[in-house]
């Protein structure tokens, strides 16, 4: 057989990564033609360049925003990942343990932030500090539940062969528990990754300000007020651009701790 | 001159089970009434129905579990038990994650051996058991035969004296099961260890074991045994031979009247 001709290569190539691109184009043109033919007033529904215009004219301010919502996120992922990874591994101790703290966790994930917010605004008077506490404990949960169940997932089999061996607990732990749970650790990260960039905004939100800092959701709140809605739209762009990259680092670090072994991120072949 | 007794056993047992029942929460007997010895060196099999108890048999005298009545004694003279008893288990169970080489290294991991020990041991055993080449791979990468390659290296590494494969064949085609059986043979007659081997397979038993005990229907225990008397090396022309013929009759007409 011979090979497909050159222009035809190129395309097979280009084209996973261009498909989506060309789309979120057809859509962003969609809108500013729908935009211009219908004349919109700006102050109800700008469009796309107009958006882009305001997103220039603001960058120093939006990004030090952003950088401000990023490192909330950040804090509080962090926080949820060592706090709620190590409460996960304390559950897999025993079923007791499990059986009595779980419940309290799944309490904390059913209450909505946006109620517990002006309690712990309240209770913290450092607004900053505040914020991370509230992302943090939305993104606890699917830490602590996909981190269990990650390391109770651990082949049974498996536990026995290294009872036969006398592993001891820390063994055990070592070397099939914490491997098992790897691929659901990761699943819980991408979640609460997510998960603490909403939490962050909803409370900055609820705060009303970002004390001595502001962060984007202040700045959508700001611009809200004095009715200019392409900032507002730009602060808003802002934050679905850094949800998407926070999800694609997220997705990639899976993809790298993975890809040589886990059915989840093995391409499948034929 | 010293002759042994007329009722002494020539070796004696290193693995004594008397009397076992083992009843499960669910209120199944899966044993009950049982009686085996395991005597050094030899190829026993486990022979009976699915379902008949053999596998939790194979459990007891592996200590993985406890007998709800009855004794299970444990004699492997010279040594603590730890490291002492190799099994295999119906899947391959490997880890995912490791390479075929972590794989088979594991038990010396546990036992704490060090590691440029672990090194030579882990390639000689992937010499061994035909997997030169494969060292880097991980088990998703293998296939059905290979996996199980890896899982009877692992078995291996520690140098056990007792060997226990619950069916570790039954998922694989006729081909890779007769070639793992001869390669299992090989091992066996070379290395002098012991061999308890649960199958569903008369063909099977009488090709690879010593001794064969016949389970009968749950709640299981022994009802018949087969000494298989031929010498080793085991080869193609003894699946031939008339002594195995003969002795694949008896041991199915004993499997017969266990299943009535």
């Amino acid at each position: 057989m011979s090979p497909p001709p050159r222009s035809h290569r190129w395309l097979a190539a280009l084209a996973p990564p261009l498909a989506p691109l060309a789309a979120i184009l057809l859509f962003l043109a969609a809108w500013e033609g729908l935009v211009r033919w219908r004349q919109i007033p700006e102050y109800v529904l700008p469009g796309p360049l107009r958006i882009a215009a305001a997103l220039g004219e603001s960058w120093p301010t939006l990004f030090s925003s952003l950088l401000f919502t990023l490192t909330v996120t950040g804090e509080a992922l962090l926080a949820a990942v060592v706090l709620g990874g190590g409460l996960a591994v304390l559950l897999a101790q025993s079923r007791w343990i499990e059986r009595s703290f779980y419940p309290l966790a799944v309490v904390l994930q059913v209450t909505p932030i946006v109620a517990i917010a002006p309690l712990l605004l309240i209770w913290i008077h450092d607004v900053r500090l505040a914020l991370v506490v509230c992302a943090g404990i939305v993104a606890f949960f699917p830490m602590v539940a996909n981190t269990t169940l990650g390391l109770n997932s651990a082949d049974h089999n498996l536990l026995d062969l290294l009872g036969l061996y006398g592993a001891s607990r820390w063994q055990v732990f070592r070397r099939v528990r914490l491997p098992s749970a790897l691929p659901y650790f990761l699943g819980g990260l991408r979640i609460s990754g997510g998960l603490a960039l909403i939490g962050a905004v909803v409370a900055e939100l609820v705060a009303g300000s970002g004390g001595t800092e502001s962060g984007l959701a202040y700045r959508i709140l700001e611009a809200g007020y004095t009715l200019e809605i392409p900032r507002m739209f730009a602060a808003l762009a802002l934050l679905s651009a850094t949800g998407v990259l926070l999800w694609a680092a997220l997705s990639g670090l899976s993809w790298l701790l993975l890809h040589r072994w886990h059915e989840s991120a093995v391409r499948r072949e034929g | 001159m010293l002759l042994p007794g007329p009722d002494s056993e020539p070796t004696d047992p290193i693995i004594r089970l008397r009397g076992v029942e083992q009843r499960f929460a669910g209120g199944v007997t899966a044993l009950s009434g049982l009686d085996l010895d395991v005597r050094p060196g030899e190829w026993l099999s486990l022979l009976g129905p699915s379902g008949c108890g053999k596998s939790t048999a194979l459990r007891l005298i592996a200590g993985l579990a406890r007998p709800t009545a009855g004794s299970v004694e444990r004699r492997l003279p010279g040594t603590n038990d730890i490291g002492d008893i190799g099994f295999v288990f119906q899947e391959p169970t490997l880890m995912p994650w490791a390479t075929v080489e972590g794989n088979i290294a594991l038990p010396l991991q546990i036992l704490g051996v060090s590691r440029t020990e672990i090194r030579a041991r882990v390639t000689e055993l992937i010499e061994r058991v035909g997997l030169g080449g494969f060292e880097r791979a991980r088990p998703r990468e293998l296939s059905g035969g290979m996996k199980m390659r890896v899982s009877i290296a692992r078995a291996l590494a520690a140098s056990p004296r007792l060997l226990l494969l619950d069916e570790p064949f039954a998922a694989l085609d006729e081909i890779t099961r007769a070639r793992l059986n001869d390669d299992l043979l090989g091992l066996w007659q070379a290395q002098g260890f012991t061999v308890v081997f649960v199958t569903h397979s008369v063909w099977e038993s009488v090709y690879l074991s010593t001794r064969i005990a016949v389970f009968s229907n749950r709640p299981g225990r022994v009802v018949a045994e087969v000494v298989v008397d031929a010498p080793a090396p085991r080869g193609a022309e003894f699946r031939e031979s008339a002594v195995y013929l003969s002795t694949c009759r008896q041991v199915s007409e004993k499997l017969a009247e266990a299943m009535r």
